[in-house]
């Protein structure tokens, strides 16, 4: 299902990154890169990497070796809200939303790095101050239609069940209106439906909004359908990258997923 | 029997019999008590902003007080003395997170209430050099009159310092409830991570934070060291401000203030009425049983999120 926004425009090219804390190899000169406009997901067993992977895109870590363009700009080490600012977004593996807040208010924050009124307007909620908060409502109500969740807007998102928690983060990123989305297991622990609607909304998103999308995922039919390239992690090695056809018959990945008999 | 009368009769016909003297009472006790809430706020903005409950937040009280009183004995005009002030605040919030919590993101709260500790002892000792140990007097031209309403005593610096409190309280409520900062704040407060991810400056964030906090000690400063000169002690009002927070909950701005309240008014209360029935003196450890109750029944405070784990 491979989508039409897909352009030959990189977006987002990573080469020779390697990472490690203390003796251990997380990420091992990986490259590949990102196209604009497509839907690119990271597999690969449980630590091989691809958390890490999306770490040092978004900047919570700074892999030792290599380096990563993003919009042509490269860059060696990055602080997280800087990434931000360049408009790259993201989802945790385990959710991580102000638990606090209101879904509205959560999905708001998302707009913080838009609003440019400062502190001194805001803290007298006037003139530039006001219409700005306005003008973000806006936007993060349009989020909330997109991803359906008008009755929970005002429920402190602590107290939602699961899916919709991961719904509301999907929500904040795509708040930030970013040009790259980064998801790290945006479906685990879901149920079938939900993973269903997950889908749904990913799809949605990359079609209708144009954002480019990096997603980390273990449901291997989910990731075979939707994607358009697949990058296959191992051991902190890249396996293989390809579209989900030739990946899906390259025998080491075969190998890393399935096991090998050693004679 | 004695005893039982003098706890559960005496006191109610003391203020049947003069409800006039009892309002005093109760006034005396807001005004308190709004003294204490302005304490509990600099610990309730911090602790909501950076999940550090700061042990130096009387430190930062008595700092403040002691550099505004010494600009002022150098012979600085009032006005420029709070303006300098305020900017050796903001050195000083732009300093902790230079210094401390830089190094320290995404540790336990333990260790940044450890930091906080430390960071107690260098304020106190910094500022007593630097100013000497001595009690100075503060006046900063509050009026110091006490006049006759309706047959109470009121104190124009009481009324003053509480009004002052009081338009504090609602200015940085409203400013963390609906503004673009203080959401910011709050998400910094509720999940440094994500916080970071949507692009919130942790840093400058906290930089904010603490010289909000500041500027609350500053304000706390001038007003305690008005009413009791300034002096090493002011560092103990901090105390105070602990049965407030337990009553209030740690993370809310209108709890503190609530708290306080309860706090200022319970002390004077049952130091008038009930103490005779223990010999008086109630009021130094009122706060404190009335705290311990708080945390056997309510543990997250009157106002304070609730604390579920998911399981």
């Amino acid at each position: 299902m491979a989508t039409q926004h897909t352009t030959e425009e990189v977006l987002l090219d990573v080469k020779g990154i390697s990472l490690s804390f203390g003796g251990v190899k997380a990420l091992n000169n990986i490259s590949f890169d990102v196209r604009k406009g497509e839907i690119r997901a990271i597999i690969g067993p449980n630590g091989a990497g691809k958390s890490s992977m999306l770490n040092c895109i978004n900047g919570f870590y700074h892999p030792q070796e290599g380096e990563i363009t993003f919009k042509g700009e490269t860059r060696k080490q990055m602080q997280p809200h800087k990434a931000a600012e360049q408009g790259i977004a993201r989802t945790f593996q385990n959710i991580a939303l102000f638990s606090g807040m209101s879904t509205l208010d959560n999905i708001m924050t998302g707009r913080n790095l838009k609003m440019k009124a400062n502190v001194f307007w805001q803290a007298l909620h006037l003139g530039p101050a006001r219409r700005e908060e306005v003008e973000h409502r806006e936007v993060a109500e349009r989020v909330i239609d997109f991803l359906e969740i008008e009755q929970i807007r005002k429920t402190p998102v602590g107290r939602l069940p699961y899916g919709l928690q991961k719904r509301v983060e999907l929500g904040r990123a795509l708040a930030a209106e970013p040009d790259l989305l980064l998801l790290d297991e945006p479906m685990a622990g879901m149920n079938h439906e939900e993973k269903e609607d997950m889908c749904r909304y990913i799809l949605d998103v990359n079609d209708q909004l144009g954002t480019t999308i990096v997603l980390i995922e273990h449901d291997m039919s989910v990731v075979m359908d939707i994607s358009d390239r697949v990058v296959v992690l191992d051991y902190g090695r890249m396996l293989a990258d390809g579209t989900p056809d030739v990946v899906r018959t390259n025998q080491d990945v075969i190998n890393a997923y399935l096991g090998v008999t050693h004679e | 029997m004695e005893f039982l009368e003098s706890i559960f009769i005496l006191p109610f016909l003391d203020i049947a019999d003069s409800p006039i003297f009892f309002l005093e009472v109760v006034i005396s006790g807001v005004l308190a008590g709004v003294m204490y809430s302005l304490v509990a706020l600099g610990f309730v903005l911090i602790f909501k902003a950076s999940g550090v409950f700061n042990f130096a937040q009387g430190a930062m009280v008595l700092f403040a007080a002691l550099t505004l009183v010494g600009l002022m004995e150098q012979g600085v005009p009032i006005f420029f003395a709070i303006l300098i002030t305020m900017a050796v605040m903001v050195l000083l919030a732009i300093l902790i997170e230079k210094m401390m919590l830089r190094h320290l993101v995404n540790q336990e709260g333990i260790i940044l209430f450890m930091a906080t500790i430390g960071l107690n002892f260098i304020l106190e000792g910094v500022g007593q050099i630097a100013w000497g140990s001595d009690v100075k007097k503060l006046d900063v031209g509050l009026p110091d009159k006490t006049f006759e309403y309706g047959g109470m005593l009121l104190n124009t610096l009481d009324l003053s310092a509480a009004l002052i409190a009081a338009i504090m309280v609602t200015v940085l409520a409203l400013f963390f409830q609906y503004t673009g900062t203080g959401r910011a704040l709050r998400a910094v407060a509720d999940d440094h991570q994500a916080a970071m991810s949507v692009g919130i400056p942790l840093k400058s964030i906290w930089i904010i934070v603490w010289s909000v906090a500041g500027f609350v000690a500053l304000v706390a400063g001038i007003l305690w060291g008005t009413k009791a000169g300034v002096q090493f002690s002011l560092v103990l009002i901090a105390l105070k401000a602990l049965p407030v927070l337990i009553l209030g909950g740690f993370t809310s701005i209108p709890g503190a203030i609530i708290g306080g309240l309860i706090i200022g008014v319970g002390e004077k209360v049952v130091e008038v009425y009930w103490g005779p029935a223990f010999g008086g003196a109630i009021e130094g450890w009122f706060a404190y049983m009335l705290a311990l109750a708080f945390l056997m029944f309510r543990p997250q405070g009157l106002f304070g999120e609730k604390i579920i784990e998911r399981v």
